[in-house]
């Protein structure tokens, strides 16, 4: 079994959802967020989604662009994304997706691409901006290098076009709970349970929930009903507001980490 | 060969295909939560140009509120001037608001209307897509808001009062370099967020499919003019044409009716801004490289990893690192080649063609206009230049003024 189908599977024995944590790569420089992902990967996180710093990031929300642009203005190039996933690999097997643009995969060769991922240790890959549509070559060079296909269902997919996602993604479905960009939001959306079953249907792999996810409460009320629960610009917050002291960063993060995860159980 | 060359014999009304690519361009690279409002999109607009009702009502608003059709109009003095081809303009400054803009504002808005949105977003980089938007709105009782870059909003000031004395909301984007990249990053998370109530009218021949079809289509009705009037004029058709490449909307739609003339240079001028180095200029077939921004498979200016460049144009409108995937599809089948023009000669010409022939043009078609005296000038008497004037430069002057360094009270 690869790393991501174990995680879910560990999780479900657990009988808990996989809490799937997300950072930007190198936010806010590249030591720091390393730290960070051990903190995360420490308080007891099922899969690792590491965004990768974009300069256009048009489905993130504020607290994402700004994280990126912390990244990027740190320094971070598409080699020292690849570095921060082997660095990571020297301590854990916790499964890295990637939460990235089509740009980036694109602009020098998507196989060349997917390898390098390959190497440095990623195991799925999810394409903000790449519908299945488009996806044919992202998802012969993820085929060929063994590396896991994320894809997208919102609260606008119809059910018509769930056969399609369901047929390119390979690691899990992710179901975005709002229109919109990321951010965290005061409330959970209603009828995600409907959602996930719909998606069941006509997938048989996990399904996580995600977008504006970011309180305990909020976690546990979604993982009653899905595979994984994901949780992300509430992390980025803890490093936008320690930004000033960025030791504190990493044990923040640990602790707001073991906090959600704690949500997590049925 | 490469794609596209391959599939240079289709006719250009059959592209794109029914996926949005022109060869190995366009196509639909959006957010999932995006995806069915583009279907949805593409169906409308499917059903609206086959039908006769929308299409009258549509020629009807084109000429009662934005002034069609404009006039084919020959710059004599800028002919003796330039002392070689005959020189025409045409004429889309004249129209309402001020640019070629407002045929396409025109036809989403009506598009919108029998969609049954309610709530109109767009983005605009010199203000005239803003404007024409504003417009459109207005006249037919929409809610409307606009995206436009800090540094648009400065540079395009005056437009931006335009835009908000028609009732819409203007919201600056402090993100990015603050220009029109970042004003359609902006509008597509506003769609996001608000896709069922909403109707985003992208400006320009630009984004996912089917919107640079959509955009074409409606400017067509400029190419098409200007070939039955330059045929009534001179009996024949011109030599060239020469058209300025913003995202590429009112190029492609002065050039497409002659696509199949094959005698008929066509050619596309981008803005070379300080000159062609990196984060000077933004004329992506100088440098750019294959890549897909907001939506669209095209050549993009960016850096070795794939992040997009920043770009300088003293031309808001012209000032953005991606370029029209039609455009990018006929420059690498050969039929429209593409020229730049810099920020410096642009100042001269916006000058010299207000002086000898009492129009001031859009910084944005300055640009053609440079050009297109250039290649005057090379050509005999007997030839004939057009040049797609595609807005009037009354959005520009306070910043010319202030290039020049003269201050207005
Ligand atoms: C007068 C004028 N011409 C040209 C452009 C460039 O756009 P496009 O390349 O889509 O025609 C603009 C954009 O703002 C404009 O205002």
């Amino acid at each position: 079994m690869d790393r991501i189908a174990q995680a879910f599977a560990r999780a479900r024995a657990e009988n808990r959802a996989a809490f799937v944590a997300y950072l930007c790569a190198g936010d806010p420089d590249f030591d720091t967020s390393l730290a960070a992902c051990r903190a995360l990967i420490e308080g007891g996180i099922d899969i690792l989604e590491l965004g990768v710093p974009f300069s256009d990031p048009l489905a993130d929300g504020l607290t994402n662009q700004l994280a990126a642009q912390r990244a990027l203005e740190g320094g971070m190039t598409a080699a020292r994304v690849f570095e921060l996933v082997a660095r990571i690999r020297e301590f854990s097997e916790v499964p890295v997706v990637f939460y990235t643009y089509y740009n980036l995969v694109f602009s020098n060769g998507v196989e060349a691409y997917v390898r390098a991922a390959k190497t440095a240790g990623v195991d799925g890959m999810l394409t903000l901006d790449l519908p299945p549509e488009e996806a044919a070559d992202v998802q012969a060079a993820c085929a060929k290098h063994d590396i896991k296909t994320v894809f997208i269902v919102a609260p606008t997919t119809p059910e018509s076009r769930l056969p399609v996602i369901g047929a390119a993604a390979t690691g899990f479905i992710y179901y975005v709970s709002r229109e919109g960009v990321t951010g965290v939001r005061d409330s959970v959306a209603a009828n995600i349970p409907e959602a996930v079953a719909a998606i069941k249907r006509h997938t048989a792999l996990p399904v996580v929930v995600g977008f504006g996810i970011g309180k305990r409460e909020h976690v546990a009320e979604v993982a009653a009903g899905a595979d994984g629960v994901v949780v992300g610009s509430a992390l980025v917050n803890v490093i936008r507001d320690n930004l000033a002291a960025r030791s504190q960063i990493a044990p923040k993060l640990a602790a707001k980490a073991a906090d959600l995860v704690a949500g997590t159980r049925r | 060969m490469s794609a596209a060359e391959t599939s240079a014999s289709l006719r250009p009304e059959s592209l794109p295909d029914a996926a949005g690519h022109f060869g190995p361009f366009g196509g639909v690279y959006v957010p999932e939560t995006l995806m069915t409002a583009l279907k949805e999109l593409g169906e409308a607009y499917d059903a609206a140009r086959r039908d006769p009702v929308y299409q009258e009502e549509l020629n009807r608003h084109l000429k009662e509120f934005a002034g069609r059709p404009t006039e084919l109009y020959f710059a004599e003095r800028l002919t003796q001037h330039c002392g070689g081809a005959k020189i025409y303009f045409k004429r889309e400054d004249l129209l309402h608001t001020g640019a070629h803009k407002i045929n396409n504002a025109l036809g989403q808005v009506l598009l919108a209307l029998r969609m049954g949105k309610t709530r109109i977003i767009a983005e605009t980089g010199a203000g005239q897509h803003g404007v024409a938007t504003a417009a459109v709105c207005a006249k037919f009782g929409l809610q409307c808001v606009i995206y436009m870059g800090a540094v648009d909003m400065e540079r395009q000031a005056l437009n931006v009062f335009r835009m908000r004395l028609m009732g819409a909301e203007v919201r600056g984007v402090e993100a990015g370099q603050k220009t029109l990249k970042d004003a359609v990053n902006e509008a597509m998370r506003d769609w996001v967020t608000n896709v069922r109530d909403t109707h985003y009218i992208l400006g320009s021949a630009l984004g996912a499919h089917p919107y640079p079809m959509m955009v074409r289509d409606f400017h067509r009705v400029i190419g098409r003019e200007a070939k039955a009037q330059i045929l009534a004029r001179e009996g024949r058709l011109p030599d060239e044409i020469v058209a300025c490449v913003g995202g590429g909307s009112n190029a492609i739609g002065v050039f497409f009716d002659f696509l199949e003339d094959a005698a008929v240079r066509l050619i596309g001028v981008e803005a070379g801004g300080r000159g062609i180095v990196r984060g000077e200029h933004a004329a992506r077939f100088e440098g750019g490289k294959l890549g897909v921004l907001q939506g669209s498979k095209t050549y993009i200016l960016q850096n070795p990893d794939g992040q997009i460049e920043l770009t300088h144009s003293v031309s808001a409108g012209l000032d953005y690192a991606a370029i029209g995937p039609e455009h990018a599809y006929y420059r690498d089948t050969g039929r429209i080649s593409y020229a730049y023009a810099c920020d410096d000669e642009v100042m001269e010409v916006f000058q010299l063609c207000s002086r000898l022939e009492g129009i001031i043009p859009a910084l944005e078609s300055t640009h053609a206009l440079v050009e297109g005296l250039k290649r005057a000038k090379a050509l005999p008497k007997d030839k004939i230049v057009l040049v797609n004037l595609s807005g009037r430069g009354d959005k520009d002057v306070n910043q010319v003024a202030k290039l020049l360094g003269v201050t207005l009270r």
